[in-house]
């Protein structure tokens, strides 16, 4: 197995997806997409929903096999790894689910120190100090003793992020962390992603439909649809593109490329089909 | 031709889903394996199925040895053999109604809670965050309560069973009247070690592995909706309830039939 280890992937690249396939039932989620995804900074994919993002994420955390195509994390081909050392890259990845997935059983000290227990043998002590540590970076210190049940959505989406970094990971992806939020939970969770990104020097994967928040922290912006990645650049080379696709989805136009109507027969014909009803 | 085709749909969904449970049952049991250094999940899990199911299990034998003393009375009585009576109610205990009726309360109680949280679970997108941690669910969260389940079920039989004799007794004997020392030494004399209460210890371990291992199966793989979960959970029930009447069919004739 001489698979090139992280030290030879170097080149500024951290996530590279080549051609990927990738289908539920007999529809194409994936169909022949490639992106890539620098280090150490904060790349945003759009699309709008069912398009497959939150697909993306799941294939680069290996919880799904591709069809066809590569994925290569950290220079490791995920579709190549053995359980073993799946789980191994894993411990070096986070990832916020749009729900928290936060254990109901375990209070918001103990969620956060689940990874921390679950793969070291730190003592106590430690394992505190780390705690404490990720969840004063999410401001949370002082609601450790809580439930997940007695937390507000935003509450329950920081603590998510506080124990994604408790293993200090090298990649955190996010899974629509703008949805459903209040303004100010929203704001908090914006800063956090382009804080934490910088200070603890890693990179972020945010999957979102969410246009003036991705702007607002990504570096790098992809926009995909139909399986494909349609458009790619910075926020400021996104908002000024001329493709229809890109400026119906960065104005949010009801009609465009993308059509208001699912697909349909015809209006009148069905109107006056009344025999079918 | 529809019809047809409709069967032969579920004869291949049947099978394959078969296949996917025995799949699971292979990966639990490799994951109890991972366990023996972290009992402590599995202690805390046998206190959710077995102390909590413990209430029902009692009420339920006490009342069905109960019921055993008096019907066994009315029928021995006529034959003038209610000296047997402290024996009938043992049988029929230890071999029959403690290991069968404790095991679908367990269905019940502790097989629906178990689909119902693990479930759940999924659809909050627990396990998935487990995964997602490099923790896999299959050793945290399926193995533990699989092996709780497991050790849980003959221990409640047993339970049941114990419960049940003192319900005949106290049927048979206080109310009724039956001589106190011929109902327990009739009980005593007659009671085979291997023949009743091994063959019960057996059928107990059979249908604690068997509904657990529905009970978490179902979870497991159940659609994370809430329509899904509810699913589950009576397929746990009905699918456990049938399973373990049929198998004791099976074991009783394998252990005490003359074919």
């Amino acid at each position: 197995m001489s698979q090139p280890r992280s030290g030879d992937a170097s080149d500024g690249t951290l996530v590279e997806i080549r051609n990927a396939h990738f289908q539920r039932g007999k529809r194409a989620i994936l169909d022949g997409m490639s992106l890539t995804i620098p280090r150490g900074k904060v790349t945003a994919i759009l699309g709008a929903s069912g398009t497959g993002k939150t697909t993306i994420l799941n294939l680069i955390g290996g919880r799904l096999r591709l069809l066809e195509g590569d994925i290569v994390v950290d220079g490791l081909s995920v579709p190549q790894l053995r359980t073993r050392e799946l789980y191994e890259l894993r411990k070096r990845i986070g990832m916020l689910f749009q729900s928290g997935a936060l254990l109901t059983d375990l209070d918001v000290f103990e969620n956060v120190a689940f990874p921390i227990r679950e793969h070291t043998a730190l003592p106590e002590s430690i394992v505190r100090n780390m705690v404490l540590l990720k969840l004063e970076l999410v401001g949370l210190r002082g609601a450790r003793e809580l439930m997940p049940s007695q937390l507000s959505g935003g509450m329950a989406r920081r603590v998510a992020l506080a124990r994604a970094i408790a293993l200090d990971p090298m990649m955190v992806m996010y899974d629509e962390p703008f949805t459903g939020l209040d303004p100010i939970s929203m704001g908090v969770i914006v800063k956090l992603i382009r804080e934490l990104n910088d200070a603890l020097n890693m990179t972020s994967v945010v999957v979102t439909h969410d246009v003036a928040e991705a702007c607002h922290i990504a570096d790098n912006i992809y926009l995909i649809g139909d399986g494909k990645v349609i458009a790619a650049g910075t926020p400021e080379q996104m908002q000024q593109s001329d493709l229809e696709q890109v400026r119906q989805f960065m104005n949010g136009l009801p009609d465009g490329p993308v059509p208001y109507h699912y697909p349909a027969a015809d209006y009148v014909d069905e109107l006056i089909a009344r025999d079918h009803t | 031709m529809t019809a047809l085709r409709n069967l032969g749909q579920w004869a291949i969904g049947s099978a394959e889903r078969l296949g996917r449970a025995s799949i699971f049952l292979y990966e639990a049991t490799l994951g109890c394996a991972q366990l023996i250094n972290r009992f402590g999940l599995v202690v805390q899990q046998i206190f959710a199925v077995g102390v909590l199911t413990l209430l029902i299990i009692l009420v339920s034998g006490l009342f069905v040895g109960m019921v055993l003393g008096l019907q066994g009375y009315n029928t021995l009585v006529d034959f003038g053999a209610e000296s047997a009576l402290g024996l009938l109610v043992a049988k029929s205990l230890t071999r029959e109604l403690g290991p069968v009726v404790a095991a679908l309360l367990f269905a019940g109680r502790a097989g629906s809670a178990l689909t119902a949280e693990i479930g759940l679970m999924k659809a909050t997108e627990q396990l998935a965050g487990m995964e997602m941690m490099a923790v896999n669910p299959m050793q945290r969260v399926v193995a533990p309560r699989f092996i709780a389940g497991v050790i849980a079920m003959p221990l409640l039989a047993a339970l049941f069973t114990a419960v049940g004799v003192l319900g005949g007794h106290l049927v048979g004997v206080g109310l009724i009247g039956v001589d106190a020392g011929v109902f327990w030494s009739q009980m005593q004399s007659g009671m085979d070690f291997y023949d009743d209460v091994l063959n019960g210890v057996i059928k107990s371990v059979v249908f604690g592995v068997v509904v657990t291992w529905i009970a978490v199966f179902e979870g497991y793989d159940c659609v994370p909706t809430s329509e899904g979960v509810s699913r589950a959970t009576t397929r746990t029930v009905v699918h456990s309830s049938l399973a373990v009447l049929g198998l004791d069919f099976i074991l009783t004739s394998l252990m005490f039939g003359e074919i």
